[in-house]
């Protein structure tokens, strides 16, 4: 890869140890992805946020590099372990793991990263113009960045988006180009489908595609089901995005998702009929979200505990239009700055089962929270749930 | 083909799966065990072993395991993989782990337990 005069010198370490760290890593992605040089960015996403994922040593070595290192560019960050508004009334959650979290959360705030702690940050600001590059680290924000936000970012990793933040730079990949090569289609063919197909389909996408895949088959799903398509998809493999697609190329090659493929996720994710627990929200719900699930819960009650996850930002707008007002009556307890993936509020001495219509939720519950999972579209929860 | 993602020059034998590695997901970083059922290689410990695996997939925080398993003196010594990416190769670099890319042909011959030298200074990088 070729370097400047000046990334060379700060590779060599004449700029400091901070960002001879992060040259370092830039390179080495870089290489990684045959990239010629290097390129501004102008909006890094960092993943890496929560105590659970990142341990005592990802604390550490981030309260080190905060000493010293400081954003570049404008750089918002993933959620943490819980809300600190409401850990009062999670009691077996312990000391330590808040004071972790709480070092974690003052090392990015220090290093002066915006405190959003939301893996929709599509949900919270205004996009920038068409082809701006950013560096995005949370994969379902990657691939709804590249897919329908018409931006351009790698699927970074939690250093690399790091690296990227602090230097304001990001190896000219593949998926930075406007030429990408999409070698494979998608054939949706599940009539109306809902959230959780969207899901699933996303989930068996990033199985079989490789950088990039088509989806044909498919028109205009709304804005929960595009997530939940960008949630499954970042999760089970390297794919990065997609694009819908009205004809097919006829020299890619072709895959359906129907019936039987779909029965094969739902399979692998869905491991008991019946939960006590209910979560919506991996990716945090956004605005049109809350809006429509107040609507959907008028009158309604929640039999069972029901955790609501969204961004800070976006439940202060719920709350200054009044949707907050009818899900926190039906029984819903918002939560802010964390989100059903990988968080320790999920208390599994008392859980045992866990319902939700997120594929990404599932795959995380399942293997890293280690709960089983009863997999429902939202208005089927609500149908089986309230009263 | 051979292809340098982090530099270094190490020996030791190899652990191969032919499953892509989650390592966020897959590897207890407090002692490097692959605790997932999935893997072929599961209950063995990738500590001071060249692994070798097709490529890194999931969540991108996997860079932070890689990381730790290196702070908790249980990383492996190098990595050897057929296709590169973000995750793995951002980790080894911060971490100082030697990381190459195969070509599929050279990947599908390296076999468990082999001993292997590395050195991505030499013009032989393997041998």
């Amino acid at each position: 890869m070729d370097l400047t005069k000046e990334e060379q010198s700060a590779l060599n370490g004449e700029k400091g140890d901070v960002l001879q760290t992060a040259y370092r890593i830039l390179v080495a992605t870089g290489e990684a992805t045959n990239a010629e040089k290097l390129i501004p960015i102008n909006w890094a996403h960092l993943s890496g946020v929560n105590y659970n994922t990142i341990g005592d040593s990802g604390e550490e070595f981030l309260r080190t590099i905060s000493q010293e290192a400081k954003v570049k560019v404008k750089t918002t960050v993933n959620p943490m372990g819980f809300d600190f508004d409401h850990i009062s009334e999670f009691n077996h959650i312990d000391d330590d793991f808040i004071q972790k979290q709480k070092s974690i959360r003052n090392s990015y705030v220090k290093m002066g990263v915006e405190p959003t702690f939301s893996c929709t940050p599509y949900d919270i600001f205004d996009l920038p113009e068409k082809n701006t590059q950013v560096s995005f680290a949370e994969s379902n924000a990657a691939i709804f960045a590249n897919s329908l936000g018409g931006l351009k970012t790698n699927k970074e990793s939690a250093f690399s988006a790091l690296a990227s933040a602090i230097t304001g730079k990001s190896p000219y990949s593949d998926l930075r180009k406007d030429d990408i090569t999409t070698p494979m289609t998608i054939r949706m063919k599940l009539d109306n489908p809902n959230e959780l197909d969207f899901g699933m389909l996303g989930f068996f996408a990033g199985k079989v595609g490789d950088t990039s895949v088509n989806i044909s088959g498919v028109s205009q799903p709304n804005r929960r089901s595009c997530k939940a398509l960008c949630g499954g998809m970042g999760t089970s493999g390297t794919c990065a995005k997609f694009q819908f697609v009205d004809n097919e190329d006829e020299k890619s090659e072709k895959i359906d998702f129907g019936k039987e493929e779909m029965n094969e996720v739902y399979d692998e994710l869905n491991t008991a009929e019946k939960g006590d627990l209910i979560t919506l929200g991996s990716p945090q719900l956004g605005l049109e979200e809350l809006s429509d699930l107040s609507k959907m819960l008028k009158g309604k009650s929640f039999q069972k505990r029901c955790m609501i996850f969204c961004s800070r930002s976006v439940q202060e707008q719920a709350r200054s239009l009044d949707y907050t007002n009818e899900i926190e009556r039906s029984g819903g307890e918002i939560l802010s700055d964390c989100c059903t993936c990988l968080t320790p509020l999920i208390d599994t001495n008392e859980t045992d089962v866990v319902t939700t219509n997120s594929i990404k939720g599932a795959y995380y519950l399942k293997n890293s929270t280690g709960v089983d999972v009863n997999l429902k579209p939202l208005s089927k929860i609500i149908e089986d749930e309230t009263k | 083909m051979t292809k340098v993602i982090v530099n270094g020059k190490t020996e030791g034998t190899v652990l191969k799966t032919t499953t892509p590695i989650n390592f966020l997901g897959a590897v207890d970083k407090k002692t490097g065990m692959i605790h997932d059922k999935k893997y072929d290689i599961f209950e063995k410990s990738i500590k001071d072993k060249i692994l070798v695996f097709p490529h890194g997939i999931g969540s991108s925080v996997g860079a932070y395991t890689i990381y730790s398993l290196k702070a908790n003196n249980v990383a492996p010594i190098a990595m050897i993989c057929h296709k590169p990416d973000l995750t793995v190769a951002s980790g080894c670099a911060l971490a100082n782990i030697p990381m190459i890319i195969l070509s599929k042909k050279e990947f599908d011959s390296m076999e468990n337990g082999k001993e292997l030298q590395i050195d991505t200074g030499s013009e032989k990088i393997l041998t």
